[in-house]
């Protein structure tokens, strides 16, 4: 480990703006920008499930709701969203006397929580296609095997849901990923907030932002990678045909 | 004196206008400023002009031994008027910039805003102590010299937050985000009325203009551009200045008691 750092150090000698010390701040912003991302996803995903079956209930009082939440967090910059969340709670009286000032505190959880809720309003809507997707035949071959609308959404609506909703999903991770750029706002120190720093130290935009956009198509890349991947192999019997 | 020597000489040398440069030395330089500007510059009741810059001015003069007279022009005529050799210079809290740059010669900074760090009321945070600083959530504006001077001086020992601008750095003061806040002085007073009583926040320690490489772009004396050695003059008078104390007395008088 030593060795490397002394030959990175060397061959970075000769270079004024990526020294150790920047691309320890882009090492730091790369994590924080992937936690934050992965959070966000995971626990919206989980939201999302029972919120798309929420969603194309019958019953308007569990219908409305939800159509009503993923109105207003698809119908509104995330960046907005964020604001709220980070500086517009502070503004209740008397919340820095409550359990819930330990959290809203630090700016990570706020920010956490503003993309869960809007990822999680995607992902419903992405959902809530794929399932009024699932073609007739399917739910009418499960009615005749005598299946509960339980075991029919368990066995065959969601699984080809899942599979429909991969390529949309996808592009979703990707969205979140490019749109956490904007955590750097709320003071957290993600890659873009690196990049920022090092642009404003060495009034260098190009290098500064050229480099975090690489770590950002590498990233991306990443995520294509793995949806490809999970296509062509997860449920492939559930394939679209010709896809 | 042994530099108007030299200058003779390499005037001579140059086999130019030996005369004119020697009659130059010898009459009174004369030094433009715009009036009113508190506390760089203003007339007092009588006529007379009192200020920063005026005084400093004055004391550069006396170093250099030489005769000033003060010239007052108005703003957007003040760099026309010394292309114009209406005068020598220009002290008048001109700040450094590129465009300006491209038109007249600056002098070194002789002054940059001082910041300050802000504290809640009651903190009991001693900004010259290290320790009391451990773990304390600083918050700066991002890409600022502030910015700049906490993460490297302070960096390892505080939790620096960079917001996008000072209102955010004031709001997360308020809601007890923040620990302390370190921004420049007049941003301070306008936006949490900083040493006035009925303030939220008290000062810690003294205002801060040090270190210089944080602190050099700001105000210059500008001069036509062909006149190196007055500048470079007027640097070493600076430099012996802030040196004997002359320079912080004045700073003293004008910036840390309200303006007058």
């Amino acid at each position: 480990m030593e060795a490397l750092t002394s030959q990175l150090e060397a061959l970075l000698a000769d270079n004024s703006i990526f020294t150790l010390q920047t691309l320890g701040y882009y090492g730091e912003g790369l994590v924080t920008t992937v936690q934050l991302v992965f959070l966000s996803l995971v626990i919206g995903l989980v939201m999302a499930i029972p919120l798309a079956i929420g969603r194309g209930s019958r019953h308007r009082w569990i219908n409305l709701p939800i159509f009503l939440y993923c109105y207003v967090f698809r119908g509104t910059p995330l960046l907005v969203q964020l604001y709220l969340i980070y500086y517009g709670v502070v503004f209740i009286e008397g919340i820095q006397d409550t359990w819930l000032w330990a959290i809203l505190e630090k700016p990570f959880v706020p920010a956490l929580i503003a993309f869960t809720l809007n990822t999680a309003a995607y992902t419903t809507e992405i959902f809530r296609g794929a399932i009024k997707a699932t073609p007739r035949g399917e739910i009418e071959a499960a009615r005749a095997y005598g299946m509960s609308h339980r075991l029919m959404l368990r066995r065959i609506v969601l699984p080809s849901a899942f599979r429909r909703a991969l390529p949309a999903y996808g592009n979703e991770v990707i969205f979140m990923l490019h749109a956490s750029a904007i955590a750097s706002v709320v003071t957290i120190m993600d890659l873009t907030g690196a990049a920022r720093f090092v642009y404003a130290r060495f009034y260098a935009p190009f290098d500064a932002f050229l480099f975090v956009a690489a770590i950002y198509l590498c990233l991306t890349f990443t995520v294509l990678f793995l949806f490809r991947y999970l296509e062509r192999r997860l449920l492939a019997h559930l394939k679209p045909a010709g896809g | 004196m042994h530099r108007s020597k030299l200058l003779l000489a390499a005037a001579l040398c140059a086999g130019l206008a030996t005369s004119s440069a020697q009659a130059e030395s010898d009459a009174p330089l004369r030094l433009a400023t715009d009036v009113p500007y508190q506390p760089f510059e203003y007339a007092l009741p009588d006529g007379t002009l009192a200020g920063f810059d005026i005084e400093l001015g004055n004391a550069v003069c006396a170093y250099l031994e030489r005769e000033c007279e003060w010239v007052v022009q108005g703003w957007d005529g003040l760099i026309p008027g010394l292309q114009a050799r209406k005068y020598d210079a220009i002290m008048s809290a001109m700040t450094i910039s590129e465009v300006r740059r491209r038109q007249v010669l600056f002098s070194d900074t002789y002054f940059q805003m001082p910041s300050v760090w802000v504290a809640h009321q009651g903190s009991d945070i001693d900004i010259t102590d290290p320790e009391s600083l451990e773990g304390k959530v600083v918050g700066v504006q991002t890409a600022t010299l502030q910015d700049n001077y906490v993460t490297d001086l302070h960096g390892d020992t505080v939790e620096v937050r960079r917001y996008a601008s000072w209102a955010d750095v004031v709001t997360d003061m308020r809601t007890q985000r923040l620990d302390l806040a370190f921004m420049e002085y007049p941003t301070a007073q306008s936006f949490v009325n900083i040493d006035e009583a009925s303030s939220d926040f008290q000062r810690l320690g003294d205002l801060v203009r040090e270190p210089a490489r944080y602190f050099s772009q700001g105000v210059g004396v500008a001069f036509r551009k062909r006149d190196r050695e007055l500048a470079e003059d007027f640097n070493e008078a600076f430099t012996a200045l802030k040196e004997d104390g002359t320079y912080a007395a004045i700073a003293d008088k004008y910036f840390d008691s309200p303006a007058p």
